[in-house]
């Protein structure tokens, strides 16, 4: 490398820098800053309407506030969350706010002394007055690398990314030379965070010793797993740290090219992507002559048009090429025949937002986190049945009863965790007894589940396996490609024999017939899709037979969730007289008085959604789930005959 | 998809053709442009109608069939109108968990059509997805782009009503004969 370049570097990096502390300075200096939560998840909670009621009211009163956007913090479930900043006080976070609760804040708060803690969820410094965040007990636990960022900075502001420690990796980066940084990123022991957890220093030298001028780098952010929302979460929180990583990445193994396939789902990911990256072409961060250094990169954003298959590389490829996404056989790797035949690389997102971090502490620091097979950090999105639902990064090797119970605060309503389910459609359903393996790539292999893309769904005693297993065919079965044998028709077979069982019917040899297709339909697949598919039917055969047995021979959901096992019934000596309420709550009239006024529910009318039992008063409680729908009383047939629809009529 | 394509008059496939074309004149005549010009017919035209498939088809002088495949083989295109609303019900892992068939459910009863369709009077259509990632939210279901969180049955019928739907004949029938 010519030595003056390097410094050149440097020094465009330095005065980018200073820009933009400057024009940061200038905005919020000396002055109060809200924050409002703006990703999908505080929108879906209401986040615009708490946005638009703060920058209204700091108008109208001329506050000279800063009200702006942020990301997404990880604490999904006190959406629609707020921080106030207000200069020498710490920084507070609110949770549930809405507009009234905004209106609030600005007239308690902003313009008085009261931080109102009745709607605090944790102040970011230690103090007297309120709790922080460094008291909850999944700060023990926790430690933030890829996710330090979000919820904190302004995504739609490199400035804001640059003044908290963006982009000087690559600064230094364009001073090593290409060779050391895979060195690097290879002695950090970094694992693709896609779910196939392969080396990604290894996977770059492949590409960088493939022969040939072009080369590509394409970020897979085509997160397809239902249940997983980390990319999400990351593309719309931080994605400068993501095009970091991937000029990085580019830089090491000699692309000009690189692409960010996202899945078309996330529109505001795909917004704030077009901003970020035409903000970093904008100050030289990608274009020709990155930073004055003789290095060029251009990234293209591609969106995806929703195919599942398409977070496969070698279908991700095809799609990016026109074609349907179906699947290659591998080898050749992309390492060597990627895009247009080309040596290409493909990453996730999660891996290319963790080299920026491994280039600026080191890949000892690296190594030094986690376990020694799997080092760093394992991001998880938490959903189902728990009470802290969202984002979650905890060093490789923490339990998985440390994540759902101290990091997640365990089950709401008091009810009994059943299984946990990581990894999607490829992953598999953990018992109660597998909750304290030390979570990292190799170890969940084990215990027949895969790291995946990180989403982990908690189910409690609610939950029907068989109904699990049922679902996660279903959709791997409908977004089969379709190019091999087996796992376009088997998928459909093994769908055919679970939908069977929710319905009570099946015969118990099916089980093992389910088994040896599962076997069958794992080796006869080409890709990851079809070899994970019969992953959770693997998991809940080994961990919950028996709750498969009980659908097949007795016809009973004991998780009361298969609808047609189920019945309502409301029980004639608990029902209060002059309550109405599930009358009013159902959605199809099949609830009616008798003479007694005791409610009774048609069963032959009844849609089974459930509203009734939620809308029963908790002092009656009187609406109980049988299994089966045998159960039901007869005489509760005797008394739908007797009330007939025109004698409700001419009550009212 | 089950509801079939439109009778379309000549002047209507005219103006099809003619807004593909437009669209069409800011790609290069690459295979890769396919998935993105069909990307950008599909939100100007809200679907793919034949003529304009065939046109891209001979823009980028591939086979029209091939262009079919491409545009079946992926969940977001659309082969019929949609809806003036569009309607969303997620079903992925946690969705579903939480009751997104049941949601589902009372949206296919209320609208009476079913996912991948569109209501006659082309008020309302209704889809599947599988993961809008709010999964802290579940279930959730995005009407016209915007992720609506918990909804249940009951919210269905809330949302509905604020578009000024009517709810349900069973209702229209009892105030009638109050």
């Amino acid at each position: 490398m010519n030595p003056d370049k390097p410094t050149a570097a440097a020094a465009a990096f330095k005065e980018l820098k200073e820009r933009a502390g400057a024009q940061l300075t200038q905005l919020t200096h000396d002055k109060t800053v809200i924050m409002v939560g703006t990703a999908t998840c505080g929108c879906a909670a209401g986040a615009l309407e708490v946005l638009q009621t703060f920058k209204d009211e700091v108008k109208k009163r001329n506050l000279g506030c800063a009200v702006i956007e942020v990301g997404c913090m990880g604490h999904c479930y006190a959406e629609p969350m707020v921080i106030i900043r207000k200069p020498n006080s710490p920084g507070v976070c609110y949770a549930h706010v809405n507009p009234v609760i905004a209106e609030r804040l600005v007239n308690e708060y902003i313009l008085g002394e009261n931080p109102c803690p009745e709607f605090v969820l944790a102040a970011f410094e230690p103090n007297d007055i309120l709790p922080s965040f460094q008291d909850f007990p999944r700060s023990r636990y926790e430690q933030k690398i890829i996710l330090q960022n979000c919820g904190h900075i302004e995504p739609t502001k490199i400035e804001h990314y640059i003044v908290a420690g963006g982009y000087i990796a690559l600064a230094k980066a364009l001073e090593a030379s290409p060779e050391n940084i895979i060195e690097e990123v290879e002695k950090s022991g970094l694992r693709g965070r896609g779910g196939a957890g392969f080396s990604t220093g290894q996977k770059w030298r492949l590409c960088r010793q493939s022969p040939g001028n072009t080369k590509y780098v394409i970020c897979n952010a085509d997160e397809g797993d239902p249940g997983a929302f980390i990319d999400r979460a990351l593309l719309e929180s931080d994605p400068h740290s993501v095009i970091e990583g991937m000029i990085i990445a580019a830089y090491a193994i000699g692309a000009r090219t690189g692409y960010i396939y996202v899945r078309a789902e996330y529109p505001l990911a795909v917004e704030r992507l077009e901003i970020a990256l035409k903000q970093a072409k904008k100050l030289n961060l990608t274009g020709a002559h990155i930073l004055g250094s003789d290095f060029c990169f251009n990234i293209h954003l591609f969106k995806g048009s929703g195919a599942f298959v398409c977070g496969e590389e070698t279908a991700l490829i095809a799609s990016l090429e026109g074609h349907a996404g179906m699947p290659h056989h591998r080898p050749p790797y992309p390492t060597t025949h990627g895009l247009h035949g080309k040596p290409t690389i493909v990453n996730n997102v999660k891996t290319l937002a963790y080299v920026r971090h491994i280039i600026n502490n080191g890949a000892d620091w690296f190594a030094g986190i986690g376990t020694k097979k799997s080092p760093g950090t394992a991001v998880f999105a938490l959903a189902g049945k728990i009470v802290n639902t969202g984002l979650v990064e905890v060093p490789m090797g923490t339990t998985l009863r440390q994540i759902i119970y101290d990091v997640g605060s365990g089950i709401p309503g008091g009810k009994q965790f059943k299984a946990v389910q990581i990894g999607g459609p490829s992953g598999g359903c953990l018992p109660e007894s597998a909750l304290d393996l030390p979570v990292d790539f190799n170890s969940l292999k084990e215990a027949g589940a895969i790291m995946g893309s990180g989403g982990m769904v908690v189910l409690d005693e609610d939950d029907c396996m068989v109904e699990m297993a049922r679902y996660f065919l279903e959709f791997t079965q409908r977004e089969s490609c379709g190019k091999c044998t087996f796992c376009r028709l088997g998928t459909k077979q093994m769908l055919e024999i679970l939908t069977e069982f929710t319905f009570g019917k099946g015969r118990i040899e099916d089980l093992d017939n389910l088994e040896r297709l599962a076997e069958e339909v794992k080796a006869g697949s080409l890709c990851a899709l079809g070899r994970t598919a019969p992953n959770p039917i693997l998991t809940t055969l080994r961990y919950f037979r028996q709750e498969y047995e009980d659908h097949i021979r007795l016809g009973k959901c004991p998780a009361l969730m298969c609808q047609h096992l189920i019945a309502y019934y409301i029980l004639p000596d608990k029902c209060e007289r002059s309550c109405d309420a599930c009358i009013g709550s159902c959605t199809v009239e099949a609830i009616s008085p008798n003479k007694k006024r005791i409610k009774v529910i048609d069963q032959t009318q009844c849609v089974k959604c459930g509203t009734c039992l939620k809308a029963c008063p908790p002092q009656y409680n009187a609406i109980v789930k049988l299994t089966p729908p045998s159960e039901v009383p007869n005489d509760n047939s005797k008394l739908k005959n007797q009330i007939s629809k025109p004698q409700i009529k001419s009550k009212n | 998809m089950t509801i079939p394509e439109p009778e379309k008059s000549l002047e209507e496939q005219n103006r099809i053709i003619q807004e593909a074309g437009q669209i069409l004149s800011g790609f290069s005549r690459k295979r890769e442009s396919l998935i993105p010009i069909l990307q950008q017919v599909q939100s100007r035209l809200g679907y793919l109608p034949r003529e304009a498939m065939t046109t891209i088809a001979e823009y980028l002088k591939v086979p029209a069939i091939d262009v079919y495949g491409v545009v079946t083989f992926y969940n977001q295109f659309r082969l019929n109108p949609p809806g003036r609303h569009s309607i969303r019900v997620c079903l992925g892992t946690a969705c579903h968990m939480k009751g997104g068939y049941i949601t589902l459910d009372a949206w296919k009863r209320r609208l009476k059509i079913n996912p991948r369709e569109t209501t006659p009077d082309r008020e309302f259509d209704l889809d599947t997805v599988a993961c809008v990632g709010c999964c802290t939210m579940a279930p959730v279901t995005v009407v016209d782009n915007k992720p609506e969180a918990q909804v249940e049955p009951t919210k269905v019928d809330g949302i509905l009503l604020a578009f000024g739907h009517p709810v349900d004949t069973k209702d229209k029938e009892k105030s009638e004969s109050r």
